[in-house]
């Protein structure tokens, strides 16, 4: 029954309403693999209730959420499943494990069993420490491997935060408002980053600051009130007349 | 061999912790049955089986920092699965009594036969066997637990919403074994019990012999705690506490941790209460009082959340207070003595009375 597809993710249609107001009208987005999204959009306009379809923390109303060629329908998978099936997520605001180091934080999310007892009978301990170093020293936390996480500052958790996502080593990663509350240096490191990591993983990130957007250099997407407005390079986004009225407000 | 694996998971502050376990359990015996009563360093058997409740009190404690310290579930219902263990263990010494009963009775206790009961409900099937009655010990709590656990944390509630089912919980067990129908006892629940395992309860040995067992499973409960917080699991259990959502979008089922974590909790508070029964001689309705789980809640807090050994600690010494207060002229001060104590570590010992101590030390080291 599921769609014949060669995107990586494919929504179609998808519309999500709570208590009458429609956080996203026939939202369409296709992302082939490899891809790297940005998405940007006023506050409302859907971004992250979009994130929150594709990972299973909400149902959508009515529409299609296919993963892989479309051989997985999204919509019938919890949060745990959908991790597993390869798809990491950062939140808006850092989430990281503040009371364990950064190295217990990577352990934690590095692929491999996760089920209880395992855990208490230590097949995960067994996970090499090369493989922590390795991505750790992606995200430039390679000094800081034994502190608390809880130490990092702001930017440095979203790093942490990203490095986690790469443990698990997902298919595709979804990157929400990364940069919020970082210096202008730490902004183009992230950019930097996130290219990087875009060469072995589809990314799709969700974001307000626009210089960062450009530094991105990707496809750009623009929703307003739960749909697309446009859709193409930023500067054909940032030249649409209906985006300026509604994003830019000007 | 093992233990020494064992011990060694145990950090500086568990081996202190242990070894002061080991002291009591050498000294305490000799004070008692060797020191002559007429010495002063004779500890008197009222003193021994006070000292046994305390320790109940501390695996309550260690139970309730388990899935409050290390995994952020405020339970403020564990006093009802202390009771459970306590009635499985005190419906098997109202069995031991045989026909030794005020009325004779070969089977049925007095209060069964005084509410004109025929014959021996089904719950009670069973619980003149030992070995049975220790199973119960474990599975009532156990299930309850496993049940309640598995539609809460499967409807993902959590923080407050939990806390108050909790309570609710305790406070419904609290009404069902008021009444007499039930056939636990009603208001006046278990007591006059005579042996265990054939022992005399009254008998100083006996007393000893109770007090050493609480002890050992205090130090059994601790390593078993600590095996479980320092493996991937305890860490996993303090990643759901410090950022759940996070957990659920690595791929963890948080509710099986919860879960489990709950479960093994509410198995070591059964058995707490299970040795609190013989030791304090009565199992009344009133061990589910919600007032009950919330000291514990205290004791936890005041010890140090978070550390086990803090836990244990913060039952002992308030529990310590508690008595000097609540006998004498004092009594009707003690409930603003814990109050106060509360809002006190609160405020100035956010980590509890272990964690002062520890700042202390290391503030002494460095100046040394």
């Amino acid at each position: 029954m599921e769609k014949r597809t060669n995107a990586l993710l494919y929504l179609d249609g998808v519309n999500v309403s709570f208590d009458g107001f429609k956080a996203l009208r026939s939202l369409t987005l296709i992302l082939a693999a490899g891809d790297m999204r940005a998405i940007i959009g006023p506050n409302g306009a859907g971004k992250t209730t979009m994130m929150d379809v594709i990972t299973g923390k909400t149902k959508p109303d009515s529409g299609d959420v296919l993963f892989a060629d479309g051989s997985v329908d999204l919509t019938r998978h919890d949060e745990a499943e959908i991790a597993e099936l390869g798809i990491g997520r950062k939140f808006q605001k850092p989430t990281v494990f503040e009371s364990h180091t950064l190295v217990d934080n990577i352990l934690l999310a590095l692929a491999g069993r996760r089920d209880p007892f395992s855990a208490l009978f230590g097949t995960r301990a067994r996970i090499s420490p090369q493989r922590i170093r390795e991505v750790l020293d992606k995200v430039r936390l390679a000094d800081k491997a034994e502190r608390l996480a809880g130490e990092l500052s702001h930017g440095q958790k979203q790093w942490l935060e990203i490095a986690m996502l790469l443990a698990q080593n997902p298919k595709l990663l979804l990157v929400d408002e990364p940069v919020a509350g970082m210096t202008d240096a730490e902004t183009e490191t992230t950019a930097e980053l996130l290219r990087e990591i875009n060469r072995d993983h589809t990314v799709v990130v969700v974001e307000h600051d626009m210089h960062f957007v450009r530094a991105l250099d990707c496809r750009v997407t623009c929703l307003h009130e739960g749909s697309v407005l446009a859709e193409g390079t930023i500067d054909a986004v940032a030249a649409n007349e209906r985006v300026v009225e509604v994003y830019l407000g000007r | 061999m093992i233990l020494a694996r064992l011990l060694e998971m145990a950090d500086y502050r568990g081996r202190i912790f242990l070894a002061l376990l080991a002291a009591l359990a050498v000294l305490v015996p000799i004070a008692n049955l060797l020191v002559p009563p007429d010495s002063f360093l004779h500890i008197g058997t009222g003193t021994v089986v006070l000292l046994g409740k305390y320790l109940t009190y501390a695996i309550l404690a260690l139970a309730l920092d388990l899935v409050w310290g290390y995994c952020g579930i405020l339970s403020l219902g564990h006093g009802a699965f202390f009771a459970l263990g306590g009635y499985a263990m005190g419906m098997y010494l109202m069995r031991q009594i045989g026909p030794r009963g005020v009325y004779g009775h070969p089977i049925l206790p007095d209060f069964m036969v005084f509410l004109n009961f025929t014959e021996l409900p089904v719950t009670w099937w069973g619980f003149d066997n030992f070995l049975y009655a220790m199973l119960m010990v474990v599975l009532a709590p156990g299930l309850l637990a496993f049940v309640f656990g598995w539609l809460a944390f499967r409807s993902r509630v959590t923080g407050v919403y939990l806390s108050i089912i909790t309570q609710a919980l305790t406070f419904a067990l609290l009404l069902a074994f008021f009444r007499n129908d039930m056939g636990f006892g009603g208001n006046n629940g278990l007591t006059d019990f005579k042996d265990i395992l054939g022992f005399n309860v009254q008998a100083q040995s006996t007393r000893v012999v109770l007090f050493l067992a609480t002890l050992l499973t205090l130090a059994a409960a601790y390593i078993f705690a600590r095996f479980m917080v320092t493996s991937s699991f305890g860490k996993v259990l303090i990643a759901i506490r410090d950022a759940e959502s996070r957990v659920r979008f690595l791929g963890y089922r948080v509710e099986h941790y919860k879960l489990a974590v709950f479960v093994v909790s509410a198995v070591l508070a059964g058995i707490a209460g299970a040795l609190y029964v013989p030791q304090v001689g009565i199992i009344n309705p009133s061990e589910f009082s919600p007032t009950n789980s919330i000291e514990a809640v205290v004791w936890v807090a005041i010890g140090g959340r978070g550390t086990l050994v803090g836990a244990a600690l913060g039952a002992f010494v308030v529990n310590v207070l508690k008595s000097f207060f609540t006998t004498g002229s004092l009594a009707a001060y003690w409930l603003f003595v814990l109050g106060g104590l509360f809002v006190l570590v609160t405020i100035a010992l956010p980590k509890g009375i272990l964690g002062a101590l520890e700042k202390l030390a290391a503030k002494r080291g460095t100046r040394s």
